[in-house]
């Protein structure tokens, strides 16, 4: 063979053979985690290993539309993840456990369903006692009725309930309010002087004591992000999603064995005061925590915080009451 | 009619004569198509980021509408990688020349499909997918591997480039619209031809290949089958082989005979309404019914786009042409009649292709520093953000491009009239209302 011909066939072979290989090196050694929309698979992996104070570096890309990462329970701003573009993320955790990666941008239907697990090791930096959900030690019955046999003709006032008498036989402690439904305290109020409005301006009062303007704001601020999509912006249950999730039904749910009975339930209408003011702060608590099981209603409680669930509890309340501003 | 030839001029006569210039850029394109196909199967599924689309439906087809087309003809062929693997094995050479046996079967493709009616069915197989092809990486991927297995395929069952010349999608409208290009590979003097010993231009020789499109260069007389692969320069004793810049629709002049070519021109043309109406008009509907592929919309979608190009178009324009008294058969004066609509239809490729290269040519910034979307940054472009180019030149340049085409039309139709002695107002009518149906999908 000639050496023109031979030098030819050698190019044109490691020409293809870098045409093939660096690609496929380079894309094997920058492992991503594509995001999807729930429908299309959600997160690929969805399962990812951590060390204990070894930072976790990560590359996100999504491969439809607009998602965002965030991690629940944890100090981290969401970040964006664009579509063809890599977002990079470094994580440190201090305590091992099983921590809730989930998507922070309404990318579709199913968007709640969009999230993924990381898997942490090791032996926490300063250990913290676990503690038990409040309506776990109530030993509440999370799906048993709770409407209030009484509700107020108007939203009652918290700057009403002010104006009353101080020596109210309401205990004022954190603890009552949160294991008590609005219509257990108006309840309690009946051998006062008060009239039927004016207990309810008290019971607006006592929620309104119980919550500061800074937890209102951060309990807005996470209902606006994670809530309203289904809930409505203003807490009536006809988000953006309320109408498709009623209309896909069963077929939206991951229904799992013995549970075909589920179906998904039109989300829950704040404003309502029959169902409102009949569920305790401990009760709601319960709810978020656990999520609707089978209704639609996703769990939250790997991804808020005890404090962030209370704030976002007060902020749902306010759908009920007048609070001074 | 005037021409220049360019190999008159030693540079480029020895650039075109010398096998290595031409063997370094098929490299390069060849690196460049793997590449592409590796980016479509294993880089980010975001079209828009992705080298295999960014870079073959905006920058290729950019650069082959817009450019290489008009004014090179088969340009883009000279240098396509597609069929060079298969070429390469069917040799068993890159360089040396071929052995006096043949190494694979070498057989001669069958006369009924010696036409470029397949060349037409690819086309339009590509052509009623195409909003899916061209936005999913993957699927640009398997078709642009499907396209150089099937020439390496039938590089080895057949004779010469089967691929290029019968089957390709893209090569039958480049044939087509090469005809009004100002570049041609002719002979010099007809009488060398005649007289020369063994054809070595078609046959081949100790110093080249045999004709890989199989043309005999010294019939050549209009540039839809010639690939510039300019081996016949190479192989021809006598140096009888010209490249010729010339006016352009130089060829046109002779209408063309054949209905697998004629019919191309109302694929080519029906297909440029089409996406102007369906992938950039504000039909959501059709636009869906496009990308829902396998969906009963989709199949209406797929009837109506054939019903267009094979039933509607070539009807109205048999109803303008059909003249009982006139001795010509119709199929004649409708297969000569319709070199007229060659001009237009290139023309409403360009109007059409400003559109949304111009909106999305951006991106190839961008794809250039990520090509797979891996986050990488090259080049420092990878954030370049999406912006449409030159938006206020598009509506005037579409225009003009759709107008001068009109014009180009009506000039062409009154040569081809001429040679069948019909009147060309029928055709020149049909090409005006095609034009203004065009421009207002388009502005």
């Amino acid at each position: 063979m000639k050496r023109p011909e031979l030098i030819s066939r050698f190019l044109i072979v490691t020409g293809i053979l870098l045409a093939v290989g660096a690609p496929l090196f380079f894309w094997a050694r920058t492992p991503l985690i594509h995001a999807r929309m729930a429908e299309d698979g959600g997160w690929n992996p969805d399962v990812i290993q951590a060390e204990v104070g070894e930072p976790l570096h990560l590359k996100i890309t999504s491969d439809d539309v607009v998602h965002g990462f965030a991690v629940g329970q944890m100090e981290m701003q969401s970040v964006d993840i664009l579509p063809g573009k890599v977002t990079e993320v470094t994580l440190n955790f201090d305590k091992p456990g099983i921590y809730t990666f989930f998507c922070t941008r309404w990318c579709g239907l199913n968007h709640w369903r969009m999230r993924g697990t990381i898997e942490v090791s090791g032996s926490p930096l300063d250990p913290e006692p676990a503690t038990v959900p409040l309506y776990v030690s109530l030993d509440l019955d999370l799906d048993a009725p709770h409407d209030a046999s009484a509700v107020p003709n108007g939203k009652p006032s918290a700057t009403s309930g002010q104006l009353l008498e101080t020596n109210l036989p309401i205990d004022q402690s954190a603890e009552y309010y949160r294991s008590h439904s609005p219509y257990e305290v108006f309840e309690g109020l009946q051998n006062t002087s008060l009239t039927e409005a004016q207990r309810w301006d008290a019971v607006a009062y006592f929620w309104q004591s119980n919550t500061t303007p800074e937890s209102l704001a951060n309990g807005r601020q996470l209902y606006a992000e994670n809530c309203a999509a289904c809930h409505g912006e203003n807490g009536a249950g006809d988000g953006v999603f309320a109408d498709d999730l009623a209309a896909a039904g069963e077929s939206s749910l991951q229904t799992m064995e013995g549970a075909m009975d589920m179906a998904m339930q039109t989300p829950v209408d704040f404003t309502n005061p029959q169902r409102m003011l009949g569920a305790s702060p401990a009760l709601l608590q319960g709810k978020i925590l656990r999520g609707g099981m089978g209704t639609g209603m996703p769990m939250w409680g790997s991804i808020f915080t005890e404090d962030q669930i209370w704030d976002l509890i007060a902020y749902i309340y306010s759908f009920q009451f007048e609070y001074q501003h | 009619m005037n021409r220049i030839e360019l190999t008159r001029i030693p540079f480029i006569k020895n650039a075109l004569k010398n096998r290595y210039p031409q063997l370094a850029v098929f490299i390069v394109m060849l690196i460049g198509y793997i590449f592409a196909i590796l980016a479509g199967l294993i880089g980010t599924p975001v079209g828009s980021h992705n080298f295999s689309i960014v870079f073959v439906w905006i920058a290729w087809w950019a650069i082959l509408i817009l450019v290489a087309v008009p004014f090179f003809g088969r340009g883009w062929c000279a240098v396509c990688p597609i069929p060079l693997p298969g070429e390469w094995l069917q040799r068993g050479a890159v360089l040396s020349p071929p052995d006096k046996k043949p190494k694979w079967l070498n057989l001669r493709v069958p006369k009924m499909f010696r036409n470029i009616w397949l060349q037409n069915i690819s086309f339009l197989l590509l052509a009623l997918f195409s909003s899916v092809l061209l936005t999913t990486p993957n699927i640009t991927g398997i078709v642009l591997a499907a396209m150089l297995f099937s020439a390496i395929g039938l590089s080895t069952v057949f004779e010469r480039r089967a691929f290029c010349r019968y089957l390709c999608p893209v090569g039958g409208f480049i044939g087509l619209y090469s005809q009004t290009a100002p570049i041609e590979l002719r002979i010099k003097d007809k009488q060398v031809c005649v007289t020369c010993e063994g054809k070595p231009c078609y046959n081949g020789s100790s110093v080249g290949y045999g004709c890989p499109w199989d043309v005999f260069p010294g019939g050549l007389t209009k540039n839809t089958y010639c690939g510039l692969c300019m081996e016949c320069i190479r192989t021809c004793p006598h140096d009888n082989i010209a490249v010729n810049l010339r006016p352009f629709s130089a060829d046109l002049t002779k209408p063309s005979t054949r209905m697998d070519e004629a019919f191309k021109a109302f694929i080519m043309l029906g297909s440029a309404i089409i996406y102007a109406g369906v992938l950039l008009g504000p039909w959501g509907a059709f636009k869906d019914a496009a990308y829902n592929v396998g969906s009963s919309s989709w199949f209406i979608y797929a009837i109506v786009f054939l019903a267009i190009i094979f039933v509607v178009l070539p009807g109205l324009f048999t109803l303008g042409i059909v003249d009982t008294k006139n001795a010509l058969p119709l199929k004649q004066r409708f297969a000569s009649l319709s070199t007229a609509l060659i001009p237009l239809g290139l023309m409403f490729w360009v109007a059409f292709s400003l559109s949304f290269v111009l909106t999305n040519a951006s991106y190839i910034i961008a794809a250039l520093s990520d090509p797979l979307g891996l986050g990488w940054n090259l080049f420092g472009t990878a954030n370049a953000t999406w912006q449409p180019m030159l938006t206020s030149m598009l509506a005037p340049a579409q225009a003009l491009a759709l107008v001068g085409g009109l014009i180009w039309s009506a000039r062409t139709a009154q040569k081809a009239a001429g040679e069948v002695k019909v009147s060309s107002i029928p055709v020149i009518v049909y090409c005006f209302f095609a034009t203004c149906f065009m421009l207002w999908l388009l502005l």
